[in-house]
């Protein structure tokens, strides 16, 4: 067990490295920052120094490895824009993007795995259908869309809840339904094949065979089984979550991270943009291999490896 | 001895895309207490389905009729979810054939052991798991206290089913089915199995309803034998009465399938039943075994023979032809 | 083609033999969402095609007199605007058939794109296995790392949004699955016995890979690009509705909704006819894909 979680941290480091290369390289190679920095109206000149003053004018190695340098302290500069240090920015937003992705996981889980376990169940019958349908629908929506719906009706006609901003636990509810119902489909199916394999594997036989009633059989027997594959997807997809949360939190004007985000791409605010995706690229990182251990935990087979 | 068991005409159909499959059409037998009755059967011949249906535990799309199936004089099929619930583990209990993949992955043995008389018995945690160690040794698991604790996949194929065993026991029950218990086991180990099951039935007194196709085991551990064909009996007797003097032509056929330690001559030919199993799959005409049959006249294809005592006891045969010729011969 | 070698036997040849397409055929018309979904994506592709003809008006010709016209459900709709008029007084419904062109190219180039990419990572990584196979793999992680939307968005900005940018942008982010499928797809077929006997008769490598592998691997494939085809439009109607992929006036359905997003408290309809319309589209290539991985699946599976 120890072997392994040490060799997955080990590979889950590695890919954080290689991440923070890549995004790296995607906002230094894809346009020529001095001049997004300066503005269509800037001078030559104008563009030089601003070159000088941000270091841009050096190797872009070298100015990799300053960057990485100051990160691995945590450190990711002043931002541009904000008159704030990259790190209190991301200090002041990341608490409120993990509450909406944690408030969404936790929707999602509460809506796909019953729904998941009832589908499988009443396999065939309008449930299961119903089921479906809710999944196929839910992946053809668009977020922001969807999100903007849920302003119309619940916000503003219905007038159940605010529309915008973060100042109570209710302002999470409605985004927390937008970008959880997202993640809600692929759970539900996950929940439902796993459930159906399960349900006729022998040791279910087994189960029935007791004489244990049907709760006991589906609740303690099956679902631990099938929940299985649904806890690292969940990770996943919370992983997912946190970087859509750009979408979400633009549409319901949430100041977390995403909108942060939002905001320091719209202003060529580059260190805010670079702190930002490798944050959650190395929180996905992180999540996966949460979800790898977890696996290895509920899964005795996988425990003694 | 006392009937524990008794089940008149039973039937199980299966609605397929191709129509109604007969996979039991209308069976009778009878369990006496203590005693090992033995299906025998091809693949394909309605054996599982009968013990299936006998613990409950058939597909829900099945359909399962009979005019009795009397367990220790109460009626299974009239009992609630709920009592049937507490027949079911508690007086009969099952052995599968797949020891690998009958004990779920994620309890350990203890949890899974236990879970059962602790349900159906008051009883105690630590009570529970004194009678689960006391059971595994009894089944021949080494080291059984420390065995609670592990999980499935920590032991091997033939300790599953020492196991599997043990737990079919946890209840005392006064029935066990055990479903081909050793078709996936290695021939040594099958032969441990055997032995073991018939000792511990002979201990505890419980009654046994062993499904095999392999008629060597029979030999070796029957009390009495059901001979199973396309969803019917074709043949029953006492084991002593089948082996010395079998009548339907497909239970000869199937004797001279076994190789016979000195009878057997080297290289010599295994005979084996030529054909296949009818399907299943809408109603009979005449007898299901008449195309594999030597014997077949047209007669055979007229009506269905139905079960007829050959001696006047209890050795019945569904052939009329074979028990003409053996009360003939005798 | 030349003679086949063997003739059919007359016997043979009276026997009644269902076509292989025939077959196909009822599998498909009996799985009605694959069929409902074939019609409606075929529906949209044909409205798209033929939106030129189709549109009862120019979708960039302003009129201020016709502004915000609600659609003909409405009590003041008109029959001159079916689905009504946005704020500049541009006709909804054309600029909805204009705006399936952008949908359906944004998804069909990027998912070539993405697949040309993530197949041939997949198929080389599942072929060769060992170290190719590990760094294909730790690229593949990587990738997966990276957060799309933000990334997508970053460069966007960068380089500038447009309708080029979009497309390839997504062609180069959304190859993950079809690495992840062609991969796992060649290592079941790696060992089998077709390859191996154009092995033996010395067909070279790339040959293999191209005429031997890659046709037999095809029809997992096309279920990812039915995939990949309904996340590349979702994700351009996210970017362009974000103000950083097709910029105005270019009728994104992403797009509409984010320009009629100011009036959705009173008149709705402005951000549910494009919502609407995309979540069609997605949902029928997503009936589209589910039905043909079923079909896909050994038959008796469902």
């Amino acid at each position: 067990m120890l072997a392994f979680v040490v060799r997955r941290l080990l590979v889950a480091l590695s890919v954080a490295f290689t991440v923070s290369v890549v995004s790296f390289m995607l906002l230094h190679l894809s346009g020529d920052l001095a001049t997004s920095i300066a503005g269509p109206e800037a001078t030559a000149e104008q563009v030089e120094d601003i070159r000088k003053q941000f270091g841009l004018d050096q190797p872009i190695v070298m100015q990799y490895l300053h960057w990485l340098w100051d990160a691995l302290h945590f450190d990711f500069g002043r931002s541009y824009y904000f008159q704030d240090t990259v790190m209190g920015l991301i200090g002041e937003r990341l608490p409120i993007t993990l509450t909406l992705g944690g408030i969404a996981l936790a929707v999602a889980t509460l809506i796909a795995i019953p729904l998941g376990v009832l589908a499988a169940i009443k396999q065939d019958t309008w449930i299961d259908r119903l089921a479906l349908l809710i999944a196929v629908i839910g992946q053809a929506m668009p977020s922001f869309w969807f999100g903007l719906a849920l302003i119309v009706i619940f916000a503003v006609n219905l007038h159940w809840l605010p529309a915008g901003g973060n100042a109570t636990w209710q302002h999470f509810i409605l985004p927390a339904i937008a970008l959880g119902y997202y993640a809600t489909p692929a759970m539900m199916r996950l929940t439902r094949t796993g459930m159906l394999e399960v349900l006729g594997s022998d040791y279910i036989r087994t189960a029935r065979a007791k004489g244990l009633n049907e709760r006991t059989v589906i609740f303690k027997h099956a679902l631990r089984n099938a929940v299985i594959p649904v806890v690292a997807l969940m990770a996943v997809e919370l992983g997912f979550m946190l970087g859509g949360s750009v979408v979400i939190e633009s549409v319901f004007s949430l100041k977390g991270l995403g909108q942060l985000a939002w905001d320091a791409i719209a202003r060529n605010d580059y260190p805010v943009v670079q702190a930002v995706v490798l944050i959650i690229a190395v929180f996905y990182i992180a999540l996966t291999f949460l979800a790898d251990v977890i696996n290895a935990m509920l899964d005795p087979r996988l425990r003694v490896r | 001895m006392s009937v524990l068991l008794d089940v008149k005409n039973l039937q199980v159909d299966l609605p397929t895309a191709n129509g109604m499959l007969h996979a039991v059409r209308g069976i009778d037998f009878q369990v006496n207490r203590g005693e090992m009755l033995c299906i025998v059967g091809e693949s394909g011949c309605g054996k599982s389905m009968t013990s299936m249906a006998l613990m409950g535990l058939l597909p829900k799309r099945a359909q399962c009729t009979a005019e009795r199936m009397a367990f220790d004089g109460t009626d299974l099929l009239t009992l609630s979810k709920k009592e049937r619930n507490q027949i079911r583990g508690m007086r009969m209990s099952m052995i599968f054939q797949e020891p690998m993949t009958s004990l779920n992955p994620s309890y350990t043995l203890g949890n899974q052991l236990c879970e059962g008389i602790l349900k159906h018995k008051k009883i105690s945690r630590s009570e529970a798991r004194e009678r689960a160690i006391y059971l595994l040794e009894r089944a021949g698991v080494p080291y059984a206290a420390e065995r609670l604790e592990q999980y499935p996949h920590q032991l091997s194929g033939g300790l599953r089913q020492r196991v599997m065993i043990a737990m079919a026991l946890m209840c005392e029950p006064d029935l066990i089915i055990a479903d081909e218990p050793t078709t996936a086991l290695d021939v040594t180990i099958q032969a441990q199995i055997l032995r073991l099951i018939r000792e511990l039935q002979q201990e505890f007194g419980t009654a046994v309803i062993f499904i095999t196709h392999d008629l060597g085991v029979v030999a070796r551990i029957a009390d009495w034998v059901a001979v199973m064909y396309a969803g019917q009996v074709v043949e029953t007797a006492s084991a002593r009465q089948l082996f010395s003097s079998p009548v339907h032509p497909y239970t000869q056929g199937l004797l001279n399938c076994i190789p016979v330690p000195g009878r057997t001559a080297p290289g010599s030919h295994l005979q084996a039943i030529p054909g296949v199993v009818p399907s299943l799959v809408g109603e009979l005409q005449g007898c299901a075994f008449r195309n594999r049959c030597d014997r077949a006249s047209t007669e055979c294809t007229r009506s269905q023979p139905q079960l007829i005592s050959v001696d006047g006891g209890q050795h019945q045969v569904r052939c009329p032809v074979m028990t003409q010729q053996w009360q003939e011969a005798v | 083609m030349s003679q086949p070698a063997v003739s059919l036997s007359p016997a043979t040849s009276l026997l009644p033999v269902v076509p292989e397409w025939r077959r196909m055929l009822n599998r498909v018309l009996g799985h009605h969402g694959l069929t409902l979904g074939a019609a409606v994506l075929g529906l949209i592709v044909l409205a798209a095609l033929f939106a030129p003809w189709l549109a009862p008006h120019d979708p960039y010709a302003q009129d201020v007199s016709q502004r915000m016209i609600p659609p003909i459900w409405h009590d003041k709709g008109t029959w001159d605007h079916v689905l009504g008029t946005d704020k500049l007084g541009r006709d909804y419904l054309s600029r909805l058939l204009y705006g399936a062109r952008i949908s359906l190219t944004i998804g069909l180039v990027a998912a070539l794109i993405s697949g040309l990419i993530g197949t041939t990572l997949g198929v080389l990584a599942g072929y060769f296995g060992g170290r190719v196979d590990a760094v294909i793999s730790y690229i593949i992680t990587t990738r997966l790392a990276l957060p799309v939307i933000l990334v997508a968005l970053a460069m966007a900005s960068l380089v500038g949004g447009s309708l080029q940018v979009v497309i390839i942008l997504l062609g180069l982010l959304l190859w993950d699955r079809f690495a992840v499928v062609a991969r796992s797809t060649t290592q079941q077929l790696r060992d089998a016995e077709f390859i191996a006997s154009a092995k033996v008769l010395g067909a070279s490598t790339p040959y293999i890979l191209v005429r031997e592998l890659l046709p037999n691997i095809l029809s997992s494939l096309i279920v990812v690009v039915t995939l990949e085809m309904a996340h590349a439009i979702l994700l351009e109607a996210t970017l362009s509705f974000l103000g950083l992929g097709v910029q105005p006036p270019l009728p994104s359905w992403g797009l509409m909704v984010a320009e009629g997003k100011a009036y959705m408290f009173f008149q709705p309809w402005v951000i549910a006819v494009p919502g609407i319309a995309l979540m069609i589209l997605v949902l029928a290539i997503n009936l589209v894909g589910d039905g043909l991985r079923d079909m896909n699946a050994p038959e008796g599976r469902n």
